[in-house]
């Protein structure tokens, strides 16, 4: 048995009104790759942060242990000079800095006052040679591809003499091929002694690298598997990954009755808007009816925003093409206001940073996007305003003493409330609802889900963007399931489970 | 909290408390000199601009903290355009353009820069702040140029009387000292109006069952406004009359405090600024949003400018120095967030009044300039870190 190099024990981490690590135990040997994987929100992110003292020691409960002692970390530079570097899944690089000054931010060579240039350029290189770059490190990051960004990262983390390295879904944005060579370089390392922890919702690179997994669910620790004894089939990995109890969580919606195609998108393709050669969406062809309520299930960076943002008036990406169908005519939509009008509205992923306002009132928020109709040659009839806001406010049962109350200082869930009023005011026929019961309470999800019921029951087609399954398979009459850009999949409610669902995803990973 | 306690109702008007408390103290210390007839017209000929460009400011500001530096200097050139075309000087000598021309070719020349300054930061995304530096640099070097050049004094005087009866003066004047009637009569029925729009406003909100103000602040909310506007007008007629500046600034006041409350065009200002990403996926254009307020800046600078002008009966080059500081310390002062998306024209109002009658004050004290100066800069703080403080304490609650 090798020596053991981490272990956290028993670690609880609650944040107001949610449990978002409970009782979680890991054990890390040293030289070992060791693979976290659950659903989004289980609680992998969380933990690496407590490890790293993003968190701060004191903030949760349990021990961290590494390399024989307990550790007490209250800031990223306690555990980085332990050697503890985790790589966030976002790349974190400056565009308009060289390779080399990247590197070494906040951990300059030379002395505090006076860099030394020709060390740290020195020193980069040597680093870019370990991860097997040839680029120049006084090349500018914006210069090279996301491939060679991710192995920046890596560099920049061997710089800081890393000995235990988290790496937070490494291959989310590289393709095929760069994403082989990247999982090469981890066990090349892992011959060379070091260890890695690595999270990744791809299940063929996590079998490909690690020698033990974990998994985690619901904030907990389920199971660690080890690949050398353990079955480590998908299937296998998927189970441990989903299984849960069902219970009542989502209202049930009678008579049901779903009309006509309402609104049609053919063959969407959308370019990142700063990045221009990559393909946010590509290829996207999805449909809504009229009363139906149709699922977009994927994982975050799916593209799922992108494609919602793109349809709403071109609100987002460059270069789209594609055709859009509305009620039977191609239509082409020009801005956001261009699609309200055409009846289409798009409830965001980020209700605070661009849903609401948060400093005006839950009547101003309400009235928003459809002020035209309480308004007489622009001037606002605020009688009526006031009175649609609390029409909006009993509907939707909104918490709150008063509609002239800032939407700041309601709960996350009454937010969401006011930003389904804002849209349901804009009368459209088609909403999309992009996340829309991200970090609320069970009980507000479940007024979010009747509400959305009455929607679909009033005859409006709803898109439902979900990376939470149990909800969309919940609340779906049919389900889209989006990986990398792509549809990959398509299935009525009836016949999705969260095994299949996964699995469409997990083979689309693999290129099939 | 209820909403209509005392308590909230002074912290909502905390500024206006404090410019009461600030008058009389300063009347207390310039033994009544600055309640006379005099001062009262003083203090109104003397910021009328404040409230015009901080109107302007405030419109700029409400979309997300942004400024324009570069109207005191436009308020030197465009007076030195006006004394070029319309008196005769060194340069113009022969083309002399009667009132009317005159003032097209100066709201023209205003017009031309609001379009070329809001296209810049509207479409070209230029940051407002260099954007309007470059114009506060040329423009007061063009000021001074075109003055030297056209007179050897570096000033132009002599403006027609048409030009500068239309911004300055009094109409209906009398002698000082003799009750003006006609102040008087419009005074109080200015003031009736104000008590009766208020009665018909609580009655519509009681009828249609609404959240009204409760009778002792209607009652007490209605004889403060009264009779400020009754002090003010009763003042004015013992010096001469109406001021022709109070007229354009109570004018563009109250169209500004309407568009600002009342019109989606003001809401969708405050939106940009409260969040302009939620403004833009809510249908709102946030380009001619910024576009309409650097140029509505630049026409209310042509306005501003003129009334300066006429106010001194002269261009000179030093016209509008500090001018966009003043606008903006009266939106700071008038509780103007300065990261945007909140302020009103009334606040600005208040704001410009307090730096106005802090100004007079110390001046009628004789307060040596530059620690006038030093004060202004403090109060300016005291304003902005107050603001701070009181949304922080609102948080707590």
């Amino acid at each position: 048995m090798a020596e053991v190099l981490l272990e956290m024990k028993s670690i609880t981490k609650t944040f107001p009104g949610v449990k978002a690590l409970d009782n979680v135990n890991l054990k890390v040997e040293k030289g070992e790759i060791h693979a976290l994987v659950g659903e989004n929100g289980a609680g992998k992110s969380t933990l690496m942060n407590v490890l790293s003292g993003i968190y701060p020691y004191g903030t949760y409960d349990g021990d961290i242990i590494y390399n024989g002692n307990v550790c007490q970390f209250h800031k990223i530079k306690d555990s980085e000079s332990q050697g503890i570097v985790i790589i966030h899944q976002e790349l974190a690089l400056v565009p308009y800095m060289t390779i080399g000054e990247n590197m070494f931010l906040g951990n300059e060579r030379g002395k505090k006052y006076n860099i030394d240039w020709n060390l740290t350029y020195s020193e980069a290189d040597k680093y870019l040679k370990m991860v097997g770059l040839s680029d120049s490190s006084k090349t500018l990051v914006k210069d090279i591809g996301t491939g060679k960004q991710q192995l920046v990262e890596i560099a920049k983390a061997l710089a800081k003499h890393a000995k235990l390295l988290i790496l937070d879904e490494p291959t989310s944005s590289l393709n095929e091929t760069d994403s082989r060579a990247l999982l090469d370089l981890m066990l090349e390392f892992k011959k060379n002694g070091m260890t890695m922890i690595i999270i990744s919702h791809k299940l063929n690179e996590v079998a490909y690298v690690a020698d033990k997994i974990t998994i985690i669910r619901d904030g907990s620790t389920i199971e660690t598997l080890d690949c050398k004894k353990d079955d480590i089939s998908e299937d296998r990995i998927i189970k441990g990954m989903v299984a849960r109890e069902m219970t009542d969580r989502f209202p049930k919606r009678k008579d049901v009755k779903i009309g006509e195609t309402m609104m049609e998108v053919k063959n969407w393709t959308v370019y990142h808007p700063e990045f221009t050669e990559r393909k946010v969406v590509d290829d996207v062809s999805i449909n809504v009816k009229k009363g139906e309520v149709v699922g977009i299930y994927g994982l975050m960076g799916a593209g799922r925003t992108e494609l919602a943002m793109s349809i709403f008036g071109r609100s987002y990406g460059i270069g789209i093409t594609g055709e859009l169908i509305l009620n039977g005519v191609p239509v082409h939509l020009t801005s956001p206001k261009n699609a309200i009008a055409h009846k289409l509205a798009y409830v965001t992923e980020d209700r605070k940073g661009n849903g609401l306002v948060l400093s005006n009132s839950i009547k101003h928020n309400t009235s928003l996007a459809n002020l035209d109709a309480l308004s007489k040659n622009k001037v606002i009839d605020q009688d009526k305003e006031y009175e649609v806001a609390v029409e909006y406010v009993k509907k939707l049962r909104t918490k709150t003493p008063s509609v002239e109350q800032n939407v700041g200082n309601l709960s996350g869930g009454n937010q969401q409330k006011v930003l389904l009023a804002k849209w349901m005011f804009a009368d459209p026929d088609v909403l999309i609802l992009d996340e829309p019961t991200r970090g609320i309470d069970v009980g507000a999800k479940y007024e979010i889900y009747c509400i959305i019921n009455d929607l679909a029951a009033a005859g409006k087609s709803v898109i439902l963007i979900s990376s939470e399954l149990p909800e969309v398979l919940g609340m779906s009459d049919r389900i889209y399931i989006m990986n990398a850009s792509k549809i990959v999949g398509e299935m009525p409610a009836s016949e999705a489970t969260q095994e299949n669902i996964m699995a469409c995803i997990v083979k689309s990973g693999r290129g099939e | 909290m209820k909403s209509t306690d005392l308590r909230s109702v002074l912290k909502k008007n905390m500024m206006t408390v404090v410019l009461v408390v600030v008058y009389i103290f300063f009347i207390a210390m310039t033994n009544g000199r600055i309640f006379t007839p005099e001062n009262f017209n003083n203090l109104i000929a003397q910021n009328a601009y404040v409230f015009i460009l901080g109107v302007g400011m405030l419109m700029c500001m409400l979309t997300g903290g942004n400024i324009d530096l570069s109207c005191g200097s436009f308020v030197c050139v465009l007076g030195a355009v006006a004394g070029l075309l319309s008196v005769e000087n060194q340069i113009n000598k022969t083309l002399v353009l009667n009132t009317p021309l005159t003032l097209l070719i100066v709201f023209g020349i205003g017009i031309i820069y609001g379009v070329v300054l809001g296209g810049m930061i509207a479409f070209l995304k230029i940051p407002p702040w260099i954007a309007t530096l470059a114009g506060y640099l040329a423009f007061r070097g063009l000021g001074t140029e075109l003055l030297t050049k056209a007179s050897a004094t570096s000033a132009i005087t002599n403006f027609p009387p048409a030009l500068l009866a239309i911004f300055s003066g009094t109409i209906f004047k009398t002698d000082s000292g003799v009750a003006n009637i006609p102040c008087i009569l419009l005074g109080a029925v200015a003031a009736v109006g104000v008590v009766i729009m208020n009665i018909i406003t609580r009655k519509n909100k009681i009828a249609k069952g609404y959240e009204a103000d409760p009778k002792w602040l209607l009652i007490s909310k209605s004889i403060i406004e009264a009779t400020v506007i009754m002090l003010v007008m009763v003042m004015l007629a013992f010096d001469g009359g109406i001021p022709v500046a109070l007229i354009w600034v109570a004018v563009i006041m109250v169209i500004y405090g309407f568009v600002c409350g009342k019109t989606t065009i003001g809401r969708h200002f405050m939106t940009v600024g409260g969040n302009a990403e939620t403004a833009r996926l809510s249908g709102i254009n946030n380009k001619l949003v910024m576009f309409g307020a650097y140029l509505n800046m630049a026409v209310l600078t042509v306005i501003a400018s003129l009334l300066v002008t006429s106010r001194f009966q002269a261009a000179n080059s030093s016209s509008g120095t500090n001018f966009e500081m003043d606008a903006i310390s009266a939106c700071i002062v008038g509780g103007v967030s300065a990261y945007g998306g909140a302020g009103t024209v009334m606040g600005m109002v208040i704001g410009a009044t307090l730096i106005g009658v802090i100004n007079l004050g110390m001046s009628l004290m004789g307060i040596d300039q530059n620690w006038q100066k030093v004060v202004k800069g403090v109060v300016l703080l005291a304003a902005v870190v107050f603001d701070i403080l009181s949304k922080k304490g609102n948080k707590k609650q």
